[in-house]
């Protein structure tokens, strides 16, 4: 088994990849992790430095528990995810308070959620328990970045029309008028059911070209 | 020829032969040939900034239904008039000198948000108009809150300077050109007194300000902002209902409740709660009972679900009003009122008939063959094992009995 997936071809790893950041994006397709999404995306900057926390303990959560993935026995195998976990998000709790005390401030207590979020619970569970460490760990990139890139989509339109400045640079001048609801909660749903619906759109679109490409392929076959 | 006109003629149809000309499209074409007579009088009340504010409102919302019926999306379309009686009833709950860019985004909003997510026309949960107009509350709270006064002599003229405002601009203060408009008035020698641009609702709320009766029902009142007139709103749901394009008990339900209420509160303390009458006069309660409230698809369709709906709206109208921080409370009351729906029709559904209800009137010994409990002999003696039967079976004394009485 093992070494079939190691012998995995080059094209199956940049899938793997590319899973998480589009197809499979944690947020816009498989819609995990959303106390995180809602409570923090006030800012770009805000959501920028959640993702960076986020990839962080989910890639080395991932490759730890890949490696020790025979050893753990499958009884308590959830509460050893949840220890390797905890252990990177408190490494990640004490450097952002280190590097700077305002963002921890802003980001609260989701920094120590991290622990419960599903998506990197997820995939300790669904894959990096049943893969070697190159491919959990190339899995675990491309989710991240999906995860980021989601937190930085709804973040910027929150921010923008909120403050009417995206990484705190004005974009309106002074006279913006904000608006007040996208700082405030219902502003995080409605962004993010924008995206969802965006998302859920082009998916749609990709299934239609996909089935007219197939429909042209078996009518081009039995011309032949 | 003749042949295929007696082919018409002998066409099988299944039963409803006489229709009616009752459509989704008839109403809604009374109900906003009724909305263009309000945006006419609001327009005379507040002139051309009125007028814009107006056309951008509509024009956002019918924008917005013509992209989503293009995109399939839903299955309404722009020909059963109902993204054109949102945009307008929004335009009328808005502030005259309300910046039209704001407009247009809730415009917009009211039809994405309120109409077009849950599936179209009939589809909606809550009232696309008001869902715009808690958008625009919850984004723009200053801007939705500055209204301007009503019948300035140059209204026609010039445009509130609120009005032009550049898109993802703040408006400008109102100051100076509320004092410019004073200055005209005392010029005219009508300056009777000073313009407020506070609504009645908010001079009672803070100042405890009574507006006069007549000037609220009429809606002529020079200096302050009030809104369309109910006295026209009254008349015009008076058609409508006449018509049957809304049902009369959800106002009148509403109008009562609020009363009621009103006029408790008021006889326990004069001093901090309004008349009833001005209770129902101010603000957007009779708008919002008449044109909002009746919305077909998000109101109770049981005669008993649609007092027990208006009597939460009128209820939950005065509570916002008096005993929170918000001046105005007919918005919100209506939004949670249509939340409720889909309970209040549970528990207003009629008992369908032979099912249900309580053993309480059954008198002893008779037989309800309507009843789910009953049980019919034949049915008894094919469930019950021949044993009942037997024990059933009739002695040769009760057998005498029934032919003496015969006899």
């Amino acid at each position: 088994m093992e070494n079939l997936q190691e012998q995995k071809s080059k094209s199956q790893q940049l899938e793997e990849l590319l899973e998480g950041i589009w197809k499979q994006n944690p947020i816009f397709v498989m819609a995990l992790g959303m106390c995180p999404t809602l409570a923090v995306t006030v800012s770009a900057i805000n959501s920028l430095a959640m993702g960076l926390a986020t990839t962080f303990v989910l890639i080395s959560s991932c490759l730890l528990i890949s490696i020790f993935r025979n050893i753990i026995p499958k009884e308590v195998r959830i509460a050893v995810y949840i220890l390797i976990i905890a252990t990177f998000v408190t490494t990640v709790d004490y450097a952002i308070q280190a590097i700077s005390l305002t963002l921890y401030d802003a980001l609260g207590a989701f920094i120590q959620l991290i622990v419960v979020n599903c998506i990197i619970l997820g995939r300790a569970e669904a894959h990096a328990s049943k893969n070697t460490p190159y491919i959990a760990v190339l899995n675990a990139v491309g989710m991240s970045i999906g995860f980021t890139f989601a937190l930085f989509c709804i973040g910027a339109v929150r921010e923008i029309l909120g403050a009417g400045s995206l990484f705190g640079i004005s974009l309106f001048g002074e006279n913006f008028q904000p608006w007040v609801v996208m700082l405030l909660p219902p502003g995080g749903f409605i962004v993010l059911g924008c995206w969802l619906l965006f998302f859920s759109y082009l998916a749609k679109r990709r299934m239609q070209k996909l089935q007219e490409l197939e429909k042209a392929k078996s009518k081009s076959k039995f011309k032949k | 020829m003749n042949n295929k006109t007696t082919l018409n003629l002998v066409e099988i149809r299944p039963s409803p032969h006489i229709k009616g000309p009752r459509s989704v499209e008839n109403i809604m074409r009374r109900v906003m040939y009724m909305c263009i007579i309000l945006a006419i009088c609001f327009v005379l009340q507040y002139g051309m900034s009125a007028l814009l504010s107006i056309i951008f409102v509509t024009g956002g919302s019918l924008l917005t239904e013509y992209y989503l019926c293009k995109t399939k999306t839903q299955s309404s379309g722009l020909h059963d008039y109902s993204a054109a009686i949102t945009g307008l009833l929004l335009a009328l709950t808005l502030p005259p000198g309300f910046p039209l860019w704001m407009g247009f985004v809730a415009g917009a909003v009211a039809i994405a948000l309120g109409k077009g997510l849950f599936g179209g026309l009939g589809y909606n949960v809550f009232n696309p108009a008001l869902i715009g107009r808690a958008f625009a509350q919850a984004a723009f709270p200053t801007a939705i809150s500055t209204y301007t006064p009503s019948m300035l002599p140059n209204r026609f003229l010039e445009i509130i300077p609120s009005t032009l405002t550049l898109p993802m601009m703040a408006p400008p203060s109102l100051k100076t050109w509320l004092e410019a408009q004073q200055q005209t008035l005392t010029n005219l020698g009508n300056g009777l007194d000073a313009i407020t641009s506070a609504t009645p609702l908010v001079l009672w709320k803070f100042d405890f300000i009574a507006t006069p009766y007549f000037d609220l029902f009429t809606g002529l009142y020079t200096h302050a902002m009030i809104g369309v007139s109910p006295l026209l709103v009254i008349l015009c749901g008076l058609y409508l209902a006449s018509q049957r394009c809304l049902n009369w008990k959800i106002p009148v339900s509403i109008i009562l409740s609020a009363a009621c209420l009103a006029w408790a509160l008021h006889s326990y303390d004069p001093s901090r709660f309004a008349t009833p009458c001005f209770t129902v006069l101010s603000g957007g309660l009779i708008l919002g009972a008449v044109f909002m409230a009746t919305d077909m698809a998000s109101s109770p369709t049981t005669p008993l679900g649609m007092w027990l709906y208006g009597i939460l709206i009128g209820f939950l109208t005065v509570m916002i009003r008096n005993f929170s921080g918000l001046p105005e409370g007919v918005m919100y009351a209506i939004l949670f009122a249509n939340a409720a729906t889909p309970l209040i029709e549970k528990i207003s559904q009629r008992r369908v008939f032979g099912t249900g209800g309580s053993d309480k009137h059954m008198r002893k010994g008779a037989t309800y063959p309507l009843h789910p409990g009953y049980i019919s002999r034949e049915e008894h003696s094919a469930v019950t094992p021949e044993k009942v039967i037997m024990k059933h079976k009739p002695k040769p004394e009760d057998r005498r009995k029934p032919q003496r009485e015969e006899q």
